[in-house]
């Protein structure tokens, strides 16, 4: 049995599963049932300025029959009194001394108002801290959210301000509602955070009622732009995640992540990409807490295959992977192979490749099913037809090697090599 | 003893509900239609006579445009509402669905076009307009599914078309020859009032060719003429006994439960269906549910040369119906001029015969079965009597053609007079066919 418990800055948990700051670690109650169920640890839902909500406040994109393959919503933080948030953080670290607490935090903007909540949180014996730079919607209307993660001098600024006053470890939460997520994870690590956490929501509109005329979610005839979340986000979070992980002031503080993780699988490949612990939303708030029975004995059986004793030996594995283009090799060439004992003739493969590709299936016509074959000398090995082929394993790619030597596209240009040949 | 009422009107309608029943709601019928591949070139489409466009129909139900759904049915075939219900899918489209390849359940296409073409039905969707009125005439003889689709081909294109039906409703063996748990009369009827109220189809029932009108009024009276007037009873066994009282066609039968009400259709205690096609099926499941206590189907070759589904089969064993195999009916033994018993030549296999299949032969053994009604179902015979009355040229009866064209100019003729007897969707075809044949001799040009 493989050791999957985590250790984050000193805080430690059980499991590298944590739940992130939203609707499940609104109250005790929650967080009860969460570490019940066996989460590694919470990120409390966002303490901090006074707000008001609206309702409706989610909505879902569906895909097929997957329902909720991507969420949306518009909900502020925590609008419960501050008092019984900090009471309730008490009770649940007293009863769960073994799992992460950490709180989630977004004072109005001055220092004095980040000083008072930070010291308030600490009594609570919370375990660490995370600054909501991210939050997309109606915070940032009044300056903080993603306002203060948008503009990576606002956001030094405020991480100065939290230092000062923070005993416990600082995790701040980066939006991906920018270019780039480097310029303000950079900011702030300079400024002291110990650790990042990413990705928050994206702003987005899930799309419009067509009877209504009126996206959802629908507020009394109008909606607004909301943080987009869920399995449809996860390459986006991954892609933003390799940067932080790959730039040499950034990749230096431990990274929690974040993004449509909704199995063990999905967090393995957070790992792999930097992170030491992940957070998981979406896939609690549509199937409930019983989820991560299945994260960690995955996990666990995945390590025990791979022979990796902790969770510390596999992470970071695949950053070095992701490269620039200019340095892949352009020797490298494979072709399809489509296995005619698996072809149920389906013909999927044949019409991507014919009206969107480069015509490099033939087919020979049969009553009622056609036989499709690999035209090698005109694939350009693009994996469209075994991505779209339904069956495991019929189509595989085939490594056809143009040469034995690594070519890369700068020594390519230098030796002048045929350019646009296809 | 032969006789009627033997159910209760709940047994009644339990036995004779639907078999093959719609979604009850969209929910289950999307996880079906977005378990469909949406495969190129579809070996379902491929395998459907009628060649609907299956994976757009069921991709049209995944994003609720079920009125483009069922106009892509529809397009294929008029009566793509009864298809669904009385079609053997498993050998045609579900049969070839690649998910079989996979050893999974095909996509059960028969449900998702009722769900599609029901509501189409029901509420009459405004799915084909007709182009302005041409005066051009055309009569069709036959209200079954040959004659409906070659008149609503022609209709579109602004063609006046007469049909005429020798029966009280449309619909042909749909309506009165396939069992009533597949189709019930209201549906027939409901599709029928559906096809024609595209406008310019007028149908006269209770005419009978031959009888009320020649082909040649016909000819003289409009500018072409379409023959789908399918085949008539059941070929006849050419034993001792088969005038015996009790001695019933299986179309015969099956007519009558399908125009009276049920409690009115009498059937034996022991019944012999012979026969092993759909039809006898047919008449082997309706006897049982009809509350005859032991039915037996009678076949001389076994169960490998069935001409039936194994899905249909399955049906008629689950009824409880008894199986005889190898068993050639010799007589039909009577009592006081009512069977009593049917005595079979008891067969073995021999050598293919000209079907391919291997020849039954009899052992000299025979074995008699104690029965009281005994059902014909051994294929039907085309009405040779009136086309040759009315000069058509045809080979033991079915109507000789070349490209749907008959030997008489101008006359028409597709569907089972044709081929002798296949499923409706074959006809459906025909009728398309018939009418893309008789829009190229008007010199209409379609579309």
């Amino acid at each position: 049995m493989a050791d999957i418990s985590a250790n984050f800055l000193g805080i430690k948990s059980p499991n590298p599963f944590w739940l992130a700051s939203a609707p499940p670690t609104d109250k005790k109650y929650n967080v009860l049932r969460a570490f019940e169920a066996g989460w590694g640890g919470v990120v409390w839902k966002t303490l901090g300025s006074q707000v008001k909500n609206v309702s409706s406040r989610y909505s879902a994109v569906n895909f097929n029959n997957t329902r909720v393959m991507g969420l949306n919503n518009i909900e502020l933080i925590s609008d419960r009194p501050l008092e019984i948030n900090l009471r309730e953080i008490e009770e649940c670290v007293k009863l769960f001394p073994d799992r992460a607490m950490i709180v989630s935090l977004m004072a109005d903007n001055n220092r004095n108002s980040w000083h008072e909540l930070i010291k308030k949180v600490e009594d609570t014996g919370a375990h660490g801290f995370e600054l909501n730079f991210g939050c997309p919607h109606g915070m940032t209307e009044r300056g903080m959210g993603a306002s203060v993660g948008q503009d990576p001098e606002i956001a030094r600024m405020v991480v100065e301000w939290v230092m000062e006053k923070a005993t416990i470890p600082v995790i701040t939460k980066l939006t991906p509602n920018v270019h780039s997520v480097v310029p303000t994870g950079k900011a702030v690590v300079e400024a002291g955070s110990n650790a990042l956490s990413l990705i928050n929501t994206i702003q987005s509109v899930t799309g419009i009622d067509l009877d209504t005329f009126v996206p959802n979610p629908f507020v009394g005839g109008k909606s607004v732009f909301g943080g987009y979340c869920g399995p449809a986000v996860k390459p986006i979070a991954l892609k933003f995640l390799t940067t932080i992980s790959q730039n040499p002031v950034t990749k230096k503080v431990p990274v929690s992540g974040i993004g449509g993780i909704s199995n063990w699988k999905d967090a393995v490949e957070f790992m792999l990409l930097g992170c030491t612990t992940v957070q998981v939303c979406t896939a609690a708030m549509t199937h409930g807490f019983r989820i991560v029975e299945d994260m960690c004995e995955g996990l666990n059986n995945w390590m025990d295959e791979k022979g990796f004793k902790t969770i510390e030996d596999f992470i970071g594995k695949s950053v070095d992977t992701i490269t620039k283009w200019e340095e892949l090799d352009i020797n490298y060439h494979h072709v399809a192979n489509i296995n005619q004992d698996k072809c149920i003739h389906c013909g999927l493969c044949y019409i991507t490749c014919e009206d969107t590709s480069h015509q490099a299936i033939n087919l020979a016509y049969g009553d009622p099913y056609n036989i499709y074959s690999i035209k090698e000398d005109d694939c350009v090995g693009c994996n469209l037809c075994q991505l779209v082929c339904p069956v495991e394993q019929c189509i595989t790619m085939v490594e056809k090697r143009v040469a034995p030597e690594y070519l890369n596209w700068v020594e390519f240009k230098k030796q002048g090599l045929p350019l646009n040949d296809h | 003893m032969i006789k009627p009422n033997r159910l209760s009107p709940e047994q009644y309608a339990e036995n004779f509900s639907d078999i093959k029943p719609p979604f009850d709601n969209k929910e289950a019928a999307l996880v079906e239609a977005n378990r469909c591949l949406f495969c190129y070139d579809a070996p379902c489409t491929k395998s459907c006579p009628t060649s609907i466009d299956i994976p757009k129909f069921i991709k049209q139900i995944t994003t609720d445009n079920i009125k483009g759904s069922a106009h892509t049915i529809f397009v294929s075939n008029i009566l793509g509402g009864g298809c669904a219900r009385v079609c053997p899918v498993e050998k045609l489209c579900e049969g070839s669905c690649v998910y079989n390849l996979l050893n999974e359940p095909p996509i059960p296409i028969a449900r998702l076009q009722r769900y599609s073409t029901d509501p189409a039905i029901e509420n009459k969707w405004e799915l084909f307009h007709r182009k302005p009125d041409i005066p051009v005439k055309v009569a069709v003889v036959g209200a079954g599914p040959a004659g409906l689709s070659c008149a609503h081909v022609l209709s579109r294109e602004g063609i006046n078309v007469t049909i005429f039906e020798k029966e009280a409703k449309g619909g042909g063996l749909m309506t009165y020859g396939i069992a009533a748990y597949k189709v019930t009369p209201e549906s027939c009827q409901d599709e029928v009032d559906y096809i024609t109220s595209l406008g310019g189809i007028d149908i006269k029932y209770n005419q009978t060719l031959g009888v009320d009108f020649s082909l040649d009024d016909l000819q003289r009276d409009y500018d072409a003429v379409y023959l789908g007037i399918g085949v008539g009873l059941a070929n006849k066994l050419n034993i001792p006994g088969e005038d015996l009282e009790g001695v019933e066609d299986a179309i015969r039968f099956i007519y009558d439960l399908r125009s009276h009400p049920l409690n009115k259709i009498a059937v034996g205690d022991r019944v012999a269906v012979i026969g092993m096609g759909n039809t006898a099926i047919d008449a082997a499941t309706q006897s049982k549910r009809l509350g005859a206590k032991e039915v037996t189907m009678v076949y001389r070759r076994t169960a490998s040369e069935k001409t039936c589904t194994q899905h249909e089969l399955d049906i008629a064993l689950l009824d409880g119906c008894n199986m005889l195999w190898l068993a050639a009916p010799k007589e039909i033994v009577g009592t006081n001029g009512k069977v009593s018993a049917l005595v079979c030549d008891l067969m073995k296999l021999g050598a293919p015969d000209k079907s391919g299949r291997p020849a039954p032969e009899p052992t000299g053994e025979t074995i008699t079965l104690e029965v009281d009604m005994v059902i014909k179902a051994t294929g039907q015979s085309p009405y040779t009597e009136l086309v040759n009355q009315e000069h058509l040229d045809n080979q033991k009866g079915k109507i000789s053609v070349h490209n749907t064209a008959t030997n008489i100019p101008s006359v028409f003729a597709g569907g089972d007079c044709v081929n002798g007897g296949k499923e409706a969707v074959d006809a459906v075809q025909a009728g398309k066919d018939g009418a893309a044949a008789i829009l190229d001799f008007l010199k209409i040009k379609s579309k």
